[in-house]
């Protein structure tokens, strides 16, 4: 396929690491903030091809994985009422509530459906006038504008029985909240192309001048990673701490305005709850004054209710990027992607879940066997 | 077959190779940009056979893109 198989050249790869290896002489840290990315070093083997000196760490970056049990607790009680059609991305009902998924719910009677699109779900309200349909909005920037988009569009239609349960995140907040706790050994960052595909990437400069750090925006595929992890360390190496954007291609400077707009339109900022971090001020979007009617937290009224994380889980060490998958004593133990016992094994875009399925380290197999 | 939503890139054209997610098209691929990272990768490959003053010369051109 065009812009795919040649990003994926093998000959190519070789000569990135190569180039990589050419121009690296100290160690450095460096967390890609995007679960996509994390799913791809791991599985394309590109952590196992770096030279030695450079640390691969994998920050918050999966949706599904950050969401707080407290939400996913809301979906379940929201798809037990008999009105109720929960719509939700399919990765989301496997993940564990405090006591059941999304499936258990639905194994039990609840009408959970799987859409592609929150624009599917606002089809779905428009067929069944007489039932409550609420898709459960769970995402990054790059999530927000279609999610915001359903809203407009059942607004326009003037649909009444269609509201989203919003658990949207932001991935500049995040960024900070690990850069500035004291212990973090975090060098550089892969920034998440396809949030920056939204945001563009003016929102970068302050961070990467504030605690001089390389930034550079990133593609997801292996020769786009190996650049972004060249541009990188070629950074470091000259004491650099700008921001870059590799994944010129599709990533504009200024984002893209139209679906800037569309966010504006129907979010507002807000503290969030990062599941394995705790709470990271001004890091997400709800729904704002003017589409409170599609806020389906007002409409069914749902009191949040406070969950305890395992505590043995050291999810948020790892997604801070001071451990690593193989560090936890429930990794491929206690824990795995059938029993995830904490956030970034519940989906396969967590690299605890990617680090199970693909990594074929030697410490994996003693691990496991 | 599905149905994408093309409200957020008003100038894509029949042809387009567009970047979809959940639904909807939030970015055209730019062709020229994506020729424009193998020459990169070529430039920075040619940079590694050159002396010390030359990488920081081809550094900086790299820098300025």
């Amino acid at each position: 396929m065009k812009h795919l198989s040649e990003y994926r050249d093998a000959a190519l790869v070789n000569e990135l690491v190569e180039d990589i290896k050419a121009i690296t002489t100290k160690p450095w840290t460096i967390m890609e903030v995007c679960g996509g990315q994390t799913h791809s070093l791991v599985k394309n083997g590109i952590i196992d091809m770096l030279p030695k000196e450079i640390t691969m760490v994998h920050g918050p970056g999966c949706p599904v994985c950050v969401t707080p049990i407290s939400i996913i607790d809301e979906a379940i009680t929201l798809s037990k009422k008999p009105e109720v059609i929960l719509c939700s991305f399919g990765d989301m009902l496997r993940v564990p509530g405090s006591d059941r998924s999304l499936l258990e719910a639905k194994s039990e009677g609840a009408d959970v459906r799987i859409v592609y699109s929150p624009l599917d779900a606002v089809k779905l309200a428009k067929e069944n006038p007489d039932r409550e349909v609420v898709f459960f909005a769970v995402g990054f920037e790059t999530t927000a504008p279609a999610n915001a988009l359903s809203v407009i569009q059942a607004d326009k239609l003037g649909i009444k029985n269609y509201s989203i349960l919003a658990s949207h995140v932001l991935v500049p907040p995040a960024m900070e909240a690990i850069l500035s706790d004291p212990e973090t050994t975090v060098n550089a960052f892969l920034a998440a192309g396809h949030v920056c595909t939204i945001m563009g990437i003016d929102e970068y400069y302050p961070i990467a001048g504030k605690y001089k750090v390389p930034i550079v925006v990133t593609g997801f595929e292996p020769v786009d990673l190996l650049q972004g992890i060249y541009m990188t360390v070629r950074q470091l190496e000259a004491g650099e701490s700008n921001v870059e954007n590799q994944y010129v291609r599709v990533v504009q400077r200024e984002g893209n305005l139209l679906a800037k707009d569309a966010i504006d339109k129907v979010f507002e900022v807000s503290d969030r709850d990062w599941r394995g971090i705790g709470n990271i001020p001004s890091s997400g979007w709800e729904v704002n004054n003017r589409y409170q009617q599609y806020n389906a937290r007002k409409k069914f009224n749902l009191q949040p209710v406070e969950v305890k994380e395992n505590k043995n889980c050291i999810a948020g060490e790892i997604m801070k990027g001071k451990k690593k998958p193989f560090d936890c004593p429930l990794f491929a133990k206690a824990c795995n992607p059938e029993h995830p016992q904490g956030a970034p094994m519940v989906s396969s875009e967590g690299s605890c879940a990617a680090y199970y399925h693909y990594s074929n380290s030697n410490l994996v197999a003693e691990n496991i066997y | 077959m599905k149905e994408v939503n093309l409200s957020m890139v008003p100038e894509a054209q029949v042809g387009d190779y567009v970047l979809v997610h959940v639904g909807v098209a939030i970015s055209v691929v730019d062709e020229e940009e994506a020729l424009k990272t193998f020459e990169y990768i070529k430039q920075i490959g040619e940079l590694n056979e050159l002396n010390p003053d030359e990488i920081h010369s081809t550094n900086q051109q790299l820098k300025k893109r």
